[in-house]
């Protein structure tokens, strides 16, 4: 079976979408896929718009996800998740952060969001980002825990990501965002499929 | 899905198996300037042990000191990014005549699409200008294995090989299986003197340039039977030639057909490329910019397409090849009307350095910048910067100006681009009697590739301590007195826009460091 996971993670310059990553894809080699990764990083570290396009299946080509293709969409910003929708369609499953970041040259955040990603996506899980940092051990580890949402979406071993958390993670962090791992996996945030 | 049961490779970026492949291959000397995409390659290489490496003051210094080192005997391993090239041009053509005896590999890092440059320059047409090979890797694996393959194939005919990558192969990241260095130099250590071969006057150069177009015919003829150049047998009416990134997005879109794949991409083999030709109905050739391969293949009569479906603006992606060739494929993707502001780059809420652009702004020189975080100062809020074409040009398009007539201008650098090619500048104000205000905005690192130490830092590469240029020292040996040169604190504004005011109105060559350490720098030193 030539079946391909596409994943694309976005976000902002300093969100730690890199690292995050970097987990997801070490996890699939991991999990014994091939797996690729394709980031811009350079001028977008100054607060600009991040992406990281993650894939894996038994043989990948492009580190880029062709356009229309995304199987999940995990933003961890709110109204990041409408910049890309380029790369989405009818088959992708949304997770979005509810983090409300404020560009810097504009006085308002856009209005009806979480609505329109609603309208948009048929399937959208929404985190809200207080209750989750709260629920993992807090802002740090917020990525690991969702990663652990994404990690019920795409069933590898548990001890593929254990590895790539206990080798990726900062020096003696990596109890900690296990653990955040585990939260991420056993939260319920409001889902609309 | 199917998982194999192999030993788990590990995840690299392009860079990183670049570094990795120079390591294997037994390279003793790094040398480069940062740049994006190549940063990284210096920066993984430095953990490597038994390897010399250095950030050098620039591009031309870097391929310098690397091309010594191999005429001595050492592999070397050269980096930079595409523009890095066009300041290391006159050593590397002429190091093409000379040959440089132990393996030398240059990695040109190209950036179609801009995403952190000033042009989108080819630069596989330097391979062509200057008559030398360059290899293409296609992913990390091949960035690799194309690394140590380019030190042999220096070696082998005594000439630089150019290693190209673009941003999608620099910073994308797949599986890479490890491999122990050996030490495979066919050379032995030491300089071994020959005038004829490496004093290029003239009467030498001749010789040498007839030397140079046998070594380039020869590739040319091992090009034709190269395993990294690949006939790859497949279905379908159209047959593809392609090489590095754009090979991947051919492959996505179209996994059963028949693809030339170049490894080698100057030169191209052309008994190959021809009998490629037969096996397929309709040859298209896919590559990012210029047409570079497709005008080689059709100055042979062979009929080819490739621009005609494909721009030579930006990058390719899957879809924009699926989109141009089949198009009834593509699935219709999610669009909004709801507008969302965009996210342009912006100097970091706190840069020490963002005063002094509002105070540039209300004073409204005419403001010659140059290339760094700083040149956000271009953009709004700041709308404080009036050029910026090149490194260390902001000095010296300042003259240029007066010459013509302009009084109200200021030239504004940071301390990376000052010692990469701002002091050249300095002394040639100085020389030609002009009369600039030159600002040096110092944050003791160069911050946009990510924080790499410079002769303004009192750091190396590899973190030992080092020289921190005396801009005082710097301003006395040009003819700058005390009443004409100052260091102000950049976080005192008040004083930032005294300096400005008073030093612009002396009216004559002037020197400003407007210091303020990078605050990323500053968290980043507190962790440690």
């Amino acid at each position: 079976m030539k079946t391909i996971k596409n994943i694309l993670m976005v976000g902002i310059g300093g969100q730690g979408i890199i690292l995050a990553s970097d987990l997801l894809t070490q996890t699939a080699l991991n999990a014994g896929f091939d797996a690729k990764k394709s980031e811009i990083h350079g001028m977008s570290q100054r607060g600009g718009s991040v992406f990281s396009h993650i894939r894996f299946g038994s043989k990948i080509y492009s580190p880029v996800i062709p356009e229309g293709m995304a199987n999940v969409l995990v933003a961890l910003e709110e109204m990041e998740a409408l910049r890309w929708l380029q790369y989405c369609g009818n088959q992708t499953e949304l997770i979005v952060c509810q983090s409300r970041l404020r560009p810097a040259n504009e006085s308002e955040y856009p209005a009806g969001v979480a609505e329109e990603l609603k309208r948009i996506f048929k399937s959208v899980r929404i985190l809200d980002p207080t209750g989750l940092a709260e629920g993992c051990g807090g802002q740090k580890f917020m990525n690991t825990a969702i990663l652990g949402v994404v990690a019920n979406i795409l069933d590898f071993p548990e001890t593929a990501w254990k590895d790539s958390i206990e080798k990726l993670t900062p020096k003696g962090t990596a109890a900690k965002n296990w653990d955040a791992f585990l939260a991420g996996k056993n939260w319920s945030g409001e889902q609309s499929t | 899905m199917k998982k194999k049961n192999i030993d788990i490779p590990i995840l690299m970026s392009g860079n990183e198996a670049i570094a990795r492949g120079a390591y294997e291959a037994g390279v003793r000397a790094g040398t480069g300037y940062p740049g994006t995409p190549s940063t990284e390659i210096l920066e993984a290489l430095v953990s490597y042990p038994d390897v010399y490496t250095e950030w050098s003051v620039n591009e031309k210094v870097a391929l310098e000191v690397g091309v010594g080192a191999a005429l001595a005997g050492a592999r070397s391993l050269i980096t930079m990014k595409h523009v890095g090239i066009n300041v290391a041009a006159d050593i590397l053509f002429t190091s093409a005549y000379t040959g440089i005896k132990a393996g030398l590999v240059v990695v040109s890092a190209d950036d179609p699409a801009l995403h952190s440059s000033q042009d989108e320059q080819d630069n596989r047409h330097y391979a062509r200008a200057a008559k030398l090979p360059m290899l293409e890797p296609a992913d990390s694996m091949e960035a690799k294995e194309y690394t140590k393959f380019a030190f042999d194939l220096s070696e082998r005919f005594d000439i630089p090989v150019m290693l190209r990558t673009t941003t999608r192969i620099a910073h994308s990241s797949s599986a890479v299986s490890l491999m122990e260095p050996v030490k495979t130099s066919r050379v032995s250590g030491g300089f071994e003197r020959n005038r004829t071969k490496y004093v290029m006057i003239p009467l030498h150069a001749g010789p040498r340039h007839i030397d140079l177009e046998r070594r380039i015919s020869e590739i040319a003829e091992l090009a034709e039977t190269l395993e990294i150049n690949r006939i790859e047998h497949g279905k379908g009416s159209m047959g593809f030639i392609t090489a590095g990134i754009c090979y991947q997005y051919v492959r996505e879109i179209f996994p059963e057909a028949p693809i030339l794949k170049l490894g080698l991409v100057h030169p191209i083999p052309e008994r190959l490329i021809r009998e490629f030709n037969k096996q397929v109905d309709h040859l298209i050739v896919v590559e990012e910019l210029d047409p570079f391969l497709e005008d080689q293949i059709k100055a042979w009569g062979i009929k080819a397409e490739g621009k005609k479906y494909f721009s030579n603006i930006g990058e390719l992606s899957p879809g924009k090849i699926r989109d141009a060739l089949i198009p009834e494929t593509a699935p219709a993707p999610f669009s909004s009307t709801l507008k969302i502001p965009p996210r342009p780059p912006a100097l970091c809420p706190g840069c020490p350095h963002r005063t002094v652009f509002k105070i540039l702004n209300k004073l409204g020189y005419i403001v010659s910048g140059d290339i760094g975080c700083y040149t956000l100062g271009a953009l709004p809020p700041f709308s404080a910067m009036d050029t910026q074409l090149n490194m260390g040009g902001s000095i010296t398009i300042g003259q240029g100006m007066e010459i013509a007539g302009e009084k109200n201008v200021v030239a504004v650098i940071g301390d990376s681009t000052f010692a990469h090619s701002g002091i050249t500048g300095l002394l040639n104000a100085a020389y030609n009697g002009r009369n600039e205000l030159i600002i040096v905005l110092d944050n003791e690192t160069t911050a946009m590739t990510g924080l790499q130490p410079n002769p303004l830092s009192g750091e190396r590469l590899n973190g030992e301590p080092a020289i921190k240029l005396d801009y005082r020292k710097l301003a006395e040996a040009v003819g700058i007195t005390d009443e004409r040169f100052r260091t102000v604190n950049a976080y005192k504004p008040d004083d930032v826009e005294k300096a400005i005011i008073e030093l612009k109105n002396t009216g004559k060559l002037a020197l400003l460091v407007i210091e303020g350490p990078c605050l990323i720098l500053q968290r980043k030193k507190k962790k440690k």
